[in-house]
């Protein structure tokens, strides 16, 4: 509780590099420094970097799973419903229940429903829209999303420490290290 | 001297380029010039002038559109020349046609996504964004062939005092699901695929207006790796999604006509040989468009030989089962011994409608065969003029399936003809204008390549172990 009142104008300890590779063995050295409360920021995807992170798999495709099946079967009992119950119709004497010509429609709905579990479920993990965050108060952080690449370990981590963390960061050969204001 | 000759950077280079075919990026970029590249053009306070002359043309034609919508709401859709027998014509034709462009988008970023075709990632935003702009213009027609636009929600299923609901078993029902599906899914794809562009704009704009507004669409991407990861997945999750939902939509357009008992209607050839036109057309439309833009815009760096190559590749394919339809078509009209399925191909070969038959097999399946030449591949002129031609192509082989087939069903006591009154030619060049009108926009204020994924594409953005 200590460390983190003492840091709490301080967000963390951010270091600038300029090629991916560097990015990601720095990222693994510091996590195997034990820091665990820390995040990179690259122009474009690095799938080794999540791995560095010592990140898990996403549970966004479960969630993508249960909109698809969610549209499937509301799609098909909304048919059911309309064409069976609220609202029987004969056309040309085939049964209210025609099951074959309520799949076109079930389909549809699976995927609408899937499509957009799936994107509103991905800004939901990933905690979008977000109108502040720290790490943009670094003037150069602009550079992320042109071709630069970027660590920050947050002040959060227990093992965070203001010297011993800058000097574990200048280790690793970055551009420069930068604080990070809250 | 040694260390020179032992330049690391050559040998990923060939492994973009690829061995003897053209690159998908031409050497010697980096993330900066990639960068700096795409986004000047959205960025710089200098519009060419060019770009005010087309835009000011395209937007007199959306003027044509919004006056012979009026007009129409005014007076009724009688001031089209459709009328009983022929019910159908300029503005299904119209629809179809539309929404078969719409079809290279999600092809392109979906399917090519899916198969790791990588030279998809210079066209496949723009593809993506023709692909709204067209189903948008598609659109209209059916809504204002209901005649009553203001009614259309009508179509969805909704508690009302009425106590009506729509009929499942209709194929009719179906197309506004399977469109309004199409239309939600494409726009979802497109700007999820954007919003890492769209910080790299906020970063880099000069303009005040310009970081707020580019800010708050990119809703505070940081470019973390942890939210790349689940980006990246979502990405894939919903290619596989569109995958299935691209061949879905023109099948089920197919079936408005073949669950019919029209003659040319009613026949198993529709759903796949709809499914083919409309990645014809649409590779069509992709290159029609990418050709000038890449004049335009001094993008023959990422949009090079090798992908109207290709495209042109996609075209002769897809051009070649679309000509097996016509030849399935003519055949089965014969074997099945039904005569008004063989009257029905003779109407088309000799009737009153013949020549547009014949410019339809000469537009796609004649012309197009020419695409087997290298030369004719490599010659970005051709192209164009192909592309032209089987747009053209395309669009008559809607008229013929829907016109055709209606003025001269079973009883020639009821048969008719129909010719385009003005109204339906300026309704149709109405939506070419807001279809361009929509294209313009997007490509003075958003990025028209995926700057984030051209950057995957160097050499420099491998991580060596």
């Amino acid at each position: 509780m200590k460390l983190i009142a003492e840091h709490r104008e301080v967000y963390g300890l951010m270091a600038e590099f300029e090629d991916p590779t560097s990015l990601v063995n720095a990222t693994h050295k510091a996590y195997h420094e034990g820091y665990r409360r820390m995040d990179a920021y690259s122009p474009y995807p690095i799938e080794e970097l999540h791995e560095a992170l010592g990140s898990h798999h996403s549970r966004l495709p479960l969630i993508v799973l249960i909109g698809g099946l969610a549209g499937c079967i509301g799609g098909y009992l909304l048919q059911y419903w309309v064409s069976a119950l609220a609202y029987p119709l004969n056309i040309g004497g085939k049964p209210l229940h025609s099951w074959p010509a309520f799949i076109p429609v079930t389909f549809e709905c699976t995927i609408l429903v899937a499509a957009l579990s799936c994107v509103l479920g991905m800004l939901a993990l990933n905690g979008l829209p977000q109108p502040y965050h720290p790490v943009f108060n670094v003037p150069r952080f602009a550079l992320a999303s042109r071709n630069r690449f970027f660590l920050c370990i947050e002040s959060q981590d227990p093992k965070f420490d203001i010297e011993g963390t800058r000097r574990f960061l200048e280790t690793l050969d970055p551009r420069e290290v930068t604080t990070v204001a809250d | 001297m040694m260390a020179d000759s032992l330049q690391p950077r050559e040998e990923p280079r060939a492994a973009v380029t690829g061995g003897g075919t053209p690159p998908v990026i031409a050497p010697g970029h980096t993330f900066g010039t990639v960068t700096d590249k795409i986004s000047s053009i959205v960025l710089t306070r200098r519009t060419p002038l060019w770009w005010y002359a087309g835009f000011g043309i395209v937007l007199m034609l959306s003027g044509l559109l919004l006056v012979s919508l009026t007009y129409l709401v005014f007076k009724g859709i009688g001031i089209w020349g459709n009328n009983v027998p022929v019910g159908w014509a300029f503005d299904i034709t119209n629809f179809v046609w539309w929404i078969g462009i719409g079809h290279a988008g999600t092809l392109i970023s979906a399917i090519l996504l899916l198969l790791k075709q990588t030279w998809r990632t210079s066209i496949n935003r723009f593809a993506e964004a023709m692909t709204l702009f067209a189903v948008a213009s598609a659109g209209i027609f059916p809504l204002f062939h209901t005649g009553r636009p203001w009614l259309a929600y009508w179509l969805l299923p909704y508690p009302n005092t009425m106590n009506v609901w729509p009929q499942f078993r209709s194929p009719l029902v179906w197309d506004v699901f399977a469109v309004s599906t199409y239309a939600t899914v494409s726009l979802l794809f497109w700007f999820v695929g954007l919003i890492p562009d769209l910080a790299t704009l906020r970063d880099r704009s000069q303009s005040r207006v310009g970081r707020v507004i580019y800010g708050m669409l990119a809703m505070g991407w940081r470019g973390s790796a942890r939210h790349w990861h689940r980006y990246e997945t979502a990405y894939l999750l919903l290619a596989g999604l569109a995958t299935p939902l691209v061949v879905s939509v023109h099948t089920v357009v197919s079936f408005d006509f073949a669950v019919g008992i029209v003659p040319g209607w009613h026949t198993t050839i529709f759903p796949p040989y709809f499914v083919a036109g409309a990645i014809y057309s649409g590779f069509a439309m992709v290159l029609t468009l990418a050709i000038p833009i890449r004049a335009a815009y001094a993008l023959e760096d990422f949009i090079t030989m090798r992908h109207l190559q290709n495209m042109a590749k996609v075209m002769l394919v897809t051009g070649l089962i679309v000509a097996y339809g016509y030849v399935t078509e003519a055949f089965i009209a014969w074997y099945s011994a039904d005569k008004y399925e063989s009257f029905m191909m003779l109407n088309r070969l000799f009737g009153p409608y013949k020549l547009a038959y014949w410019a339809l097999l000469l537009c796609n399946v004649f012309i197009p065969q020419a695409l087997w030449f290298k030369a004719v591949r490599t010659s970005v002129p051709a192209l164009f003029v192909i592309s032209l031609i089987v747009n053209v192509g395309m669009w008559l082989e809607r008229f013929v399936i829907i016109v055709l087939s209606l003025h001269r069903d079973f009883l020639p006591s009821s048969w008719g003809n129909f010719a385009p009154t003005f109204w339906d030619w300026s309704t149709y060049l109405g939506t070419i204008g807001l279809f361009l009108t929509l294209l313009f926009l997007f490509l003075r204020f958003l990025p028209m390549i995926s700057i984030f994924e051209m950057r995957t594409m160097l050499p420099e953005a491998k991580v060596e172990e």
